[in-house]
């Protein structure tokens, strides 16, 4: 009888502590939540109100309304889709032949030490930086977008990979030598799997360049595209329209983050 | 005579670090009968795991040979025990114990066969499907354990595979690991530095120095098997050599202490 009472106090206390746990998590996301529409009640606040100049801080509620417009007039996806294009070709342009060579560079040490100066030599340059060159060799057309792209994003894949190969763990590479894997079977059991962690970190790396890069670029020289949409309304004093393109930059690093994530989980199960 | 199983003369292993020279072993020579379970017994740094890395063609030898005689062309000639952290954490489960098998090409149905079996010997068909990361330190031990196993060698080579568990499990899977060798009675080459566990487990136990490694003792222990950590703690006899082995350990480490 006395047991069950102390039973029944020790559950009683444990709910407390447990719901406890609960408001506080609660309270993590609401924090989580509160902070981007604060500052944009605060924003809206401000730029109606006249205390920040509304032609430069345009309200929130304009930019989404100009967002809307500029959707129906059917202008604004083609300058999306055009990007976009961009950003996926050239992604993919960069990673695939970086994941290959960084493999290649962690598994065999020749090579590595071969090639890792020019990497090394090549990797501070900022690509915008190589613009001129690379309109100069591959012109003005969409190629020349998709190969900046992929220069962007070829250095840190290339990096994280062969790093991610060179830092299995010694154990497993004397497990494969003792269970007598071959090179091919290293490769698909240990090199690639193992090495896969380090290697997607370097990919989610690439993505955020990759974006950075494509709207410098469209900025520079390109009469199409968000980095384009962002330009020109600033030339033309049209600051919401410029403010959109601002958001859809900032919603599409967001969802590729959130893909590559999703990629991430999907690809590690193990971790 | 019962037939010779590994054959090892004159081994030598020096290290050298940039102009230092370590003689990690030397004039090693020694056979193992068939079905034979070896311990070696030594203080760290005696050169044991060097000499199972060879045997295991993880290292060469300076000079000298070794062999393992072969009793069936399809048989792998050695697989190695590893430690805990030896199980490969992007494999499940059943994928570590298949390991082996598949770097092998072994038909499917066979591999599968064979992996099955052993998970259940270790008892671990429940968890054949997760990832090591789900596991505790005992359990990856036998999954170390079962894939070694089910690759089915000539010689089974073991690196201190206890040595990180707890007191409890280690009593535990030494008795798991009795049972299965007593069903497949391959050979075994065990390497630890715990006098009890050399002396539940093995028929004969060599005791290496250090630096350089050498074998300076042989001890045969002859309690009748199936043996229990209760029947080695009970045993006059043996008290008598845990306390001959513990005095050659002592003087061992303390002498190279001394240089």
């Amino acid at each position: 009888m006395e047991d069950q009472q102390i039973n029944h106090s020790a559950i009683q206390v444990e709910k407390e502590e447990y719901k406890k746990q609960q408001r506080r998590d609660k309270l993590k996301q609401f924090l989580t939540i509160s902070s981007p529409i604060l500052v944009l009640i605060l924003w809206e606040f401000l730029s109606r109100t006249g205390l920040i100049d509304h032609r430069f801080f345009p309200p929130p509620t304009l930019i989404l309304s100009t967002l809307y417009q500029m959707g129906l007039s059917g202008e604004l996806f083609n300058h999306i889709e055009v990007s976009l294009i961009r950003i996926i070709c050239g992604f993919l342009l960069g990673v695939i032949p970086a994941i290959c060579i960084g493999l290649l560079m962690g598994m065999y040490a020749p090579i590595r030490h071969f090639l890792s100066p020019l990497v090394m030599a090549f990797m501070p340059i900022p690509t915008l930086a190589m613009l001129p060159i690379i309109l100069i060799i591959f012109g003005i057309g969409e190629f020349s977008k998709m190969v900046t792209i992929a220069i962007s994003v070829f250095f840190p894949v290339v990096i994280n990979t062969a790093a991610g190969v060179t830092n299995i763990d010694r154990i497993y590479v004397d497990v494969a030598k003792n269970y007598g894997a071959n090179a091919k079977k290293f490769f698909f059991k240990i090199a690639l799997p193992g090495s896969l962690p380090v290697m997607l970190e370097g990919i989610q790396m690439g993505q955020a360049i990759a974006l950075l890069t494509i709207v410098a670029a469209e900025m520079i020289g390109a009469n199409s595209g968000i980095g384009y949409v962002i330009w020109m309304n600033y030339k033309a004093f049209l600051l919401p329209q410029m403010y959109v393109g601002l958001v859809l930059i900032s919603f599409f690093g967001y969802l590729f983050s959130l893909i590559i994530r999703g990629l991430q989980s999907k690809l590690i199960p193990w971790k | 005579m019962p037939n010779t199983k590994i054959e090892i003369t004159d081994l030598t292993k020096v290290f050298f670090k940039r102009s230092e020279r370590v003689e990690a072993l030397k004039d090693i020579s020694l056979e193992i009968e068939d079905g034979e379970f070896v311990c070696i017994l030594g203080p760290s740094g005696c050169g044991k795991t060097t000499l199972l890395r060879i045997l295991a063609d993880l290292e060469t030898p300076s000079t000298g040979s070794f062999q393992i005689h072969p009793s069936s062309p399809d048989r792998p000639l050695q697989s190695m025990v590893f430690q805990e952290r030896g199980v490969i954490p992007w494999m499940t489960v059943e994928e570590n114990v298949a390991f082996g098998l598949k770097m092998r090409n072994v038909p499917r149905k066979i591999s599968k066969e064979r992996t099955q079996y052993y998970l259940e010997k270790v008892g671990l068909e429940k968890f054949a499907k997760l990832y090591p990361k789900e596991l505790s330190g005992g359990m990856k031990q036998r999954v170390s354990i079962a894939r070694a196993f089910a690759n089915d060698p000539e010689i089974l080579l073991m690196d201190e595979p206890f040595a990180a568990l707890d007191e409890q499990n280690k009593f535990i899977l030494q008795e798991e690991l009795l049972n299965i060798w007593q069903e497949t009675k391959k050979t075994v080459l065990f390497i630890t530095h715990s006098i009890d566990e050399a002396m539940l487990l093995s028929d004969r136990i060599l005791l290496m120095s250090a630096q350089p490694g050498q074998i300076v003792k042989e001890k045969n222990i002859k309690l009748p098997r199936p043996r229990t950590m209760e029947d080695v703690r009970s045993n006059e006899e043996l008290a008598h050599e845990f306390v001959d082995i513990w005095q050659h350990l002592q003087t061992e480490v303390q002498g190279s202490r001394a240089k």
